[in-house]
């Protein structure tokens, strides 16, 4: 894998004027995964942020080709595209000759979790050779911060509001990772742009294995999350050292951890700088808080007990 | 699916028809789900990937939404592309049919018309192309299954059109000219790719070294002149169809113009029809004439564009006509081509009596007898110069 230093000299195939937020955690990723590719790269988006923040005509952040067609069918699109550079390659009709072309997918949770899943899974079982990346932020930013099935427990949102009776979102949130393992794909793992070089390795990964892979990455939204941009990085390491997020990879049916933290941190620390969880900290509240906490545990048990085996 | 030919003579389905133009264009890319009544199509071409007679990448998708995104994705990359379905498929589509339009690509769609749900109805009508009639794609109609293998072929070329750049859907009939065989003239391999040639498209996502970005935001600042440029596109079109209905007829023999006239010349009264129910009031017309009345037939072969202008020309004379539609816009004045067509004779010096007739929804049968009671009260119509009734449902 490239060092920080070889990376920061490549060229940005995401440059810098795009119109997403400050502290949003979508361009590092983007900016990672895309170097990690190391050579020609198509990509699809999905109708959300990335694509709104990105190219609003006559201007485009993207520096390598680039398509979106709308918000259900990223996976779709892009599964046709690497169908016809197999068919255009196959009669000698690639433009400038034959190159190996990497395909990616850029989706939010609302465009992957929700809307988007259909076309994922159909894509997924085609086997076409690509890699899926949704960037998790746990709800609809784009539209205005509404509940999608990625929403965490018990989170407000403009569509559920923490109100006087309901305090927040009422469900646990899909666990689209395991749903797309399930695929039995050779590859699918999560990550952070806190761990550059989890994620970065990852992507490599992705990139090189035949097949359609897929990852899940966080993506803090001070939008959404009502925190300070600044401090983005901060809650994403955090995500992951509560063990909300964790850090693991299933390659070929095998799962396996790529960090545990030294010290798990108590869920509340992570949730306490974040607006969207205010109420949870409210001491009649309490209740609620132990029952996620609870959850946590139990998710981060159950992943500990399949780590190095084939799941 | 071999074909037996005799003297370049063959008796086959629409379906079949279709399949085999498909074969012998040799799409790169076909994304296809299956639907009533145009699997077959998808089933006869997966039959000639299967046995190496095309060399096409047949992608069988989980839903109609995403055979269309598959297909914009696969055209943007620069391949040839085509698809079929039917009714409820088409509807499923209706989102992505307007992203292919206006990200102006060349997509070939065949959608073997069929009635809408609900209720749920395999059979034919037109409600589903109808629905799609202000989607920005371009599209052909057509009687016979020697028309659809013909349009077919002609359509990659409409659709490649430097001039035009828009998806094209041909339509027939679902069960009525998808399910009956028809002995119909084949073209060879070679002069169906000597007539659609080789197709290079001038902007493609697999063009590394010239990067594209496709599907931008557009804001108020610009939508509109994106929007009008693909409104000039689709009245272009209507040349680039007779351009190579032309060349087609120069090469092959057959003539394909923007729509059919039968017995129309002459004719006093007309009834005016989409695709296979005009064989059957061409019989009424004949049986008609026998006594006198001057009866006539018009079929759009054109519907998007409205080839306004020659519509009207074509029908400026005759005292009484009849919009005969297999689809109501449900707007209580009725159907998509009555409505059309009687705003194209606003400007017509002496308009003629128009009137809109719905028949034959879901599959109901429409027969020579109700073609000859509508030419009657066209007669009376004619005679009288008064209309009793505007619109109203027949073949119940």
């Amino acid at each position: 894998m490239a060092t920080l230093k070889e990376l920061s000299k490549q060229n940005e195939l995401l440059t810098g004027g795009h119109r997403l937020c400050s502290g949003c955690g979508i361009p590092p990723i983007v900016r990672l995964v895309l170097r990690a590719a190391g050579g020609p790269v198509v990509a699809t988006t999905a109708t959300g942020c990335l694509e709104v923040g990105t190219t609003i005509y006559p201007y485009t952040a993207w520096r390598i080709p680039w398509i979106h067609s709308a918000f259900e069918n990223a996976a779709a699109t892009l599964s046709r595209i690497e169908t016809a550079y197999r068919a255009l390659t196959q009669k000698g009709k690639l433009p400038g000759g034959d190159k190996d072309i990497k395909f990616i997918a850029f989706g939010g949770d609302g465009g992957t979790y929700d809307i988007g899943l259909q076309a994922l899974s159909g894509a997924l079982e085609r086997g076409h050779n690509f890699l899926y990346l949704c960037y998790d932020n746990g709800a609809y930013m784009n539209t205005g911060i509404q509940r999608s099935s990625a929403t965490p427990f018990f989170s407000n949102t403009t569509t559920s509001p923490a109100g006087e009776v309901i305090p927040g979102k009422q469900e646990w949130r899909k666990d689209l990772t395991r749903i797309v393992a399930a695929h039995n794909i050779p590859y699918a793992a999560q990550a952070s742009p806190h761990n550059w070089a989890d994620l970065s390795r990852k992507a490599e990964k992705a990139l090189r294995i035949q097949g359609p892979t897929f990852m899940n990455v966080m993506s803090p939204c001070p939008l959404g999350w009502y925190t300070k941009p600044e401090d983005s990085i901060k809650w994403a390491k955090l995500s992951v050292d509560t063990c909300y997020w964790p850090l693991y990879e299933i390659e070929d049916g095998i799962l396996k951890i790529t960090y545990k933290p030294k010290e798990k941190k108590p869920l509340e620390e992570w949730l306490k700088p974040q607006g969207r969880f205010k109420h949870l900290l409210k001491p009649e509240n309490r209740n609620l808080l132990d029952k996620f906490q609870a959850r946590v545990d139990l998710e981060w048990q159950r992943l500990l007990d399949l780590d190095g085996k084939r799941i | 699916m071999a074909i037996t030919m005799t003297k370049g003579q063959a008796g086959l389905t629409g379906n079949s028809a279709i399949a085999y133009a498909m074969k012998q264009i040799n799409p790169d890319v076909c994304p296809a789900y299956p639907i009533t009544p145009s699997t077959a199509v998808i089933e006869e071409f997966a039959s000639y990937v299967a046995d190496g007679a095309v060399t096409t990448e047949l992608i069988t998708v989980e839903s109609e939404h995403s055979a269309m995104s598959a297909c914009i994705g696969a055209a943007a990359a620069g391949a040839r592309v085509m698809t079929a379905t039917s009714s409820q498929g088409l509807a499923l589509m209706w989102e992505m049919l307007y992203i292919a339009s206006g990200m102006r690509l060349p997509i070939i769609l065949t959608d073997v018309n069929r009635a809408l749900s609900a209720p749920i109805n395999i059979h034919c009508d037109h409600s589903d192309s109808m629905g799609a009639r202000d989607s920005g794609w371009i599209q052909l109609y057509s009687e016979t299954v020697q028309e659809a293998y013909d349009k077919l072929i002609q359509a990659v070329r409409i659709a490649e059109d430097e001039t035009v750049q828009l998806p094209v859907m041909v339509c027939l009939d679902g069960f009525i000219t998808s399910h009956a065989i028809e002995n119909i003239t084949l073209l060879s391999d070679e002069e169906v790719q000597g007539f659609v040639g080789e197709y290079n498209a001038k902007t493609t996502l697999l063009d590394i070294d010239h990067p594209v970005t496709m599907g931008a935001m557009s804001l108020p600042e610009n939508y509109i002149d994106f929007k009008f440029q693909q409104s000039q596109a689709m009245a272009r079109s209507k040349d680039a169809v007779l351009k190579v209905a032309g060349d087609f007829e120069k090469r092959f023999g057959r003539k394909y113009g923007l729509f059919e006239g039968y017995r129309l010349e002459d004719a006093e009264i007309a009834i005016v029809i989409l695709n296979s129910a005009a064989g059957t009031t061409k019989v009424a017309v004949d049986e008609l004439r026998k006594k006198g009345l001057k009866a006539g037939v018009l079929r759009p072969r054109l519907f998007r564009p409205f080839p306004v202008k020659e519509l009207a020309e074509a029908l400026k004379d005759k005292k009484a006509v009849a919009v005969l539609d297999r689809a109501d816009s449900m707007n209580g004045f009725g159907g998509p081509v009555f409505n059309e067509l009687r705003s194209a004779l606003y400007d017509v010096p002496k308009r003629p009596k128009v009137v809109s007739r719905i028949y034959g929804l879901g599959g109901r049968d429409y027969k020579v007898k109700d073609a000859i009671a509508v030419f009657e009260e066209l007669r009376t119509i004619a005679d009288t110069g008064m209309v009793d009734t505007l619109q109203k449902y027949i073949t119940i």
